[in-house]
């Protein structure tokens, strides 16, 4: 699956888009599949998202799992610090 | 140290209009990000994983104790509660909103303070010797060199969109604890002729994607002469540089590509035009600057007697405290590299903490060392005892500087937006592993240093021992490299092999150390030492073999 | 378009027709020039033309034997995070070059400042930009800390008299 993902921009939190809007969870991730590429130019060009972008996730029962690291870190908040970011939420 | 006058003050006041002008602008979508993002990183503002990041200069890294609680404050009111000291002076928040930046600035201003140009591709935070003015051995006080530097470089109308950004270095003691060789423009202050001050001149230092150790364009310019001859090496960079690849913007490459001969020749020729042009500030500028700087009201009578009795303060006394100049006083380094911590976070309960204990003993300033710890510069050695007690309390005395423990890393992935892997888990991984105080000093000084990316935040082509993390299909992996300094012994290290996983590269670093401790010809010589006597050989074997 | 323009520095100036320099921006006591603008390569003392352009990568100093024949330099700025063109126009201020020197294409707002110190005293933004803005941010700040072609005094002369 893939999903749109980037920043606030007044913010700076990690979004995701949910199918109508955007998420701080990454579990409310929807695959955007084929609609990728239109969903990622409106946004851009919205110019209200930063560093927006699409990123290749797998489904698992505890919701998608970015590809990598990285989108995986954005996800959670700090490995090394479990007490920020949206992990310290749930 | 240093304090604003009307002039200075109006100038960063200004920059805070400016730049609250700037964010409007943004947030009313008047301008694009493509537009705004320049503006925003010329004042310390990054957009990394989580948030904004907030770098803002800490000059020549010296801090009041009034500075140190607005860095206190801005940790509590605009973040979550602690900082990240950098490896060039800098401090850096990581939770930072857009929307509030202005007012965090208007804050900082207050307290004379900025994040100007700590990003961009301009001239950077000017940095120097954490020891400067207490230092034994250095011929004179850098930092008021630095400070003309400082302003100089500040909206510097021809070098603020350098091909890539620019960091310089200054020093005045042969014992380099700035890594000058390893900076775009290095100056160490010396003595020439007939006893006039001056600086050597190295050029074309850096790490990143191709690590270089600068080259020395002149032995000795005077110090009356020095702003024009930096603004001559800037404009041959800012002319010649390459602009047709990021990755061969830097000066180093320039350098490396024109030779350094033909380099300095252009370098002399570009500054026997400008030097007339009356570029230098007077003497009695520096005079000025150089009176704010005045050594502290020293305690005549202060006593050399230390009372060693208490064990736990002899090891700190041995590994933390230096020399002093001043009969009576030391240098006291207190570690942000608590075993397990994470290298160069402080709290803001630290940092108020660190603010009071540097009024008590310590004539109120504080010093950031490019090895992500702090330093009380002038402390009586009979307040040593009152300040460790006080700095264990906070765990802030952990007596491992230059030990295998006291490891730089980087924000790495748990942050950094540039980042491909994680590097403060694995600093944290090899501290736990030699956590024993005695292991440590059986090791002796072994620099450890972890960058989560090729641009080497991390200074790891500069380690004793380095570690490079990069990006295997998606999985983090690291490379280790050895033999690096960025002291005045500078070299760059080399890549021992193959990489690592996350596990297996603490394991390496286990099994380099215990090589060395076979090798090695007695306690007494260095890891570094070692393996340039006997080259990688040895540690391939323990590693690969 | 021609609301952002007012390119009416000197007082009581006329209003010039709406052309393309409508675009330029002037801090000149003097008319901004509009004849014809060559590149440097194409550029001869002999050719006797009074305005030549210079790239990115042209070497100002070329044109140091025959500044005092030249109205205009434009330097151009492709993109403006090429910044060569202001140490162009500093050595050619240096060199004593009094006619008009015009940075042309990527000028934006947030660069105007560093263009003023320079030496640039007209300016040829791709994209107009509004004069209101443009005299806001050269007066935003009071001080300087570089002495620089624009004449200004730095602060280190004004603590020491």
């Amino acid at each position: 699956m893939r999903l749109l993902t980037g920043n606030v921009l007044e913010t700076g939190d990690v979004v995701w888009w949910d199918g109508t809007g955007w998420s701080r969870h990454l579990h409310d991730a929807a695959d955007v599949g084929a609609d990728g590429e239109a969903l990622l130019a409106a946004t851009l060009a919205a110019e209200r998202i930063n560093d927006a972008a699409l990123v290749d996730a797998a489904p698992t029962a505890d919701g998608p799992r970015p590809r990598t690291m990285r989108e995986r870190v954005r996800g959670a908040g700090p490995s090394v610090r479990r007490d920020l970011g949206v992990q310290a939420d749930v | 140290m240093y304090s604003y006058d009307a002039y200075d003050q109006a100038i960063v006041d200004a920059r805070v209009d400016e730049f609250r002008d700037q964010v409007a602008r943004r947030l009313a979508n008047e301008i694009t990000e493509d537009q705004f993002k320049p503006l925003r990183l010329m004042n310390g503002l990054y957009l990394q994983l989580h948030a904004y990041m907030l770098r803002i200069a800490i000059p020549y890294g010296t801090l009041s104790a009034k500075q140190m609680r607005m860095l206190a404050y801005v940790a509590r009111r605009y973040d979550r509660g602690y900082g990240h000291f950098t490896t060039r002076q800098n401090i850096q928040y990581n939770w930072i909103k857009l929307a509030e930046a202005p007012d965090l600035m208007a804050d900082l201003a207050t307290a004379e303070m900025h994040a100007i140009q700590t990003s961009g591709n301009c001239i950077r935070n000017i940095s120097s010797d954490q020891f400067a003015g207490a230092a034994a051995d250095e011929v004179a006080d850098p930092r008021p060199y630095a400070e003309l530097l400082r302003q100089w470089s500040s909206f510097h109308p021809e070098f603020s969109y350098l091909p890539r950004k620019f960091k310089i270095a200054v020093i005045a003691s042969d014992t380099d604890r700035a890594a000058i060789q390893l900076h775009d423009i290095g100056l160490q202050l010396v003595r020439g002729p007939g006893g006039n001050l001056g600086f050597r001149v190295y050029v074309g230092g850096g790490m990143g994607r191709t690590p270089m150790i600068g080259h020395v364009v002149r032995d000795f310019i005077p110090v009356g002469q020095y702003l024009s001859y930096c603004e001559a090496i800037l404009r041959v960079y800012n002319r010649y540089g390459r602009r047709d690849n990021i990755y061969k913007a830097r000066i180093k490459i320039l350098v490396h590509e024109l030779g350094a001969v033909e380099f300095t020749r252009q370098v002399e020729a570009e500054w026997a035009e400008m030097e007339p042009l009356g570029l230098d500030a007077p003497a009695a500028e520096y005079d000025r600057i150089r009176a704010q700087f005045a050594e502290p009201d020293y305690d005549l009578a202060a006593s050399d007697g230390i009372d060693r009795g208490d064990p736990d303060f002899a090891l700190w006394l041995d590994q933390n405290v230096h020399p002093h100049k001043q009969p009576g006083y030391a240098i006291a380094t207190i570690s942000l590299k608590p075993v397990g911590g994470i290298p160069g976070d402080a709290t803001a309960e630290q940092m108020d903490l660190i603010a009071d204990l540097a009024d008590r003993y310590a004539f109120g300033e504080i010093r950031v060392t490019h090895s992500q710890n702090l330093v009380l510069a002038h402390v009586r050695k009979a307040d040593l005892y009152s300040l460790w007690a006080a700095l264990a309390e906070a765990d802030l005395a952990t007596p491992n500087l230059d030990l295998v423990t006291d490891i730089i890393a980087c924000p790495g992935l748990d942050y950094c937006a540039l980042a491909n892997a994680r590097s403060i888990p694995v600093a944290q991984q090899i501290a736990e592993r030699f956590a024993s105080l005695d292991r440590q000093h059986d090791i002796g000084e072994l620099k450890i240093k972890v960058s989560g990316c090729i641009n080497a935040c991390g200074h790891h082509h500069a380690g004793h021992i380095g570690i490079l993390g990069v990006d295997r299909k998606g999985e983090e992996a690291y490379q280790l490299s050895l033999g690096g300094s960025g002291a005045e012994d500078a070299s760059l290290a080399k890549i021992l092999g193959p990489g690592f996983s996350e596990a297996g590269v603490v394991d390496a670093v286990e099994k380099v150390i215990e090589a060395y401790r076979t090798v090695r010809t007695g306690p007494d010589e260095r890891f570094l030492d070692t393996y340039r006597r006997v080259g990688d050989a040895p540690f391939k074997a323990a590693v690969y073999g | 378009m021609a609301e952002v323009q007012d390119q009416a520095a000197v007082a009581g100036a006329p209003s010039p027709p709406e052309t393309a320099a409508a675009a330029v921006l002037s801090f000149r006591a003097q008319p901004l020039y509009d004849g014809p603008v060559v590149p440097l390569v194409e550029f001869t003392s002999a050719s006797n033309t009074a305005a030549v352009r210079l790239d990115p990568g042209d070497d100002a100093r070329a044109l140091l034997p025959h500044l005092a024949g030249l109205r205009l330099i434009e330097v151009a700025f492709p993109k403006y995070r090429d910044g060569r063109g202001y140490s162009a126009a500093a050595i050619l201020r240096a060199a004593g070059y009094a006619g008009e020197l015009r940075a042309a294409g990527d000028v934006l707002l947030d660069q105007v400042v560093f263009m003023r110190r320079v030496g640039f005293d007209s300016l040829a933004p791709a994209t107009p930009l509004d004069r209101a803005a443009v005299d806001a941010a050269l007066a935003r700040f009071p001080f300087v800390y570089q002495p620089a072609a624009d004449g200004r005094t730095p602060v280190w002369a004004l603590r020491h008299g």
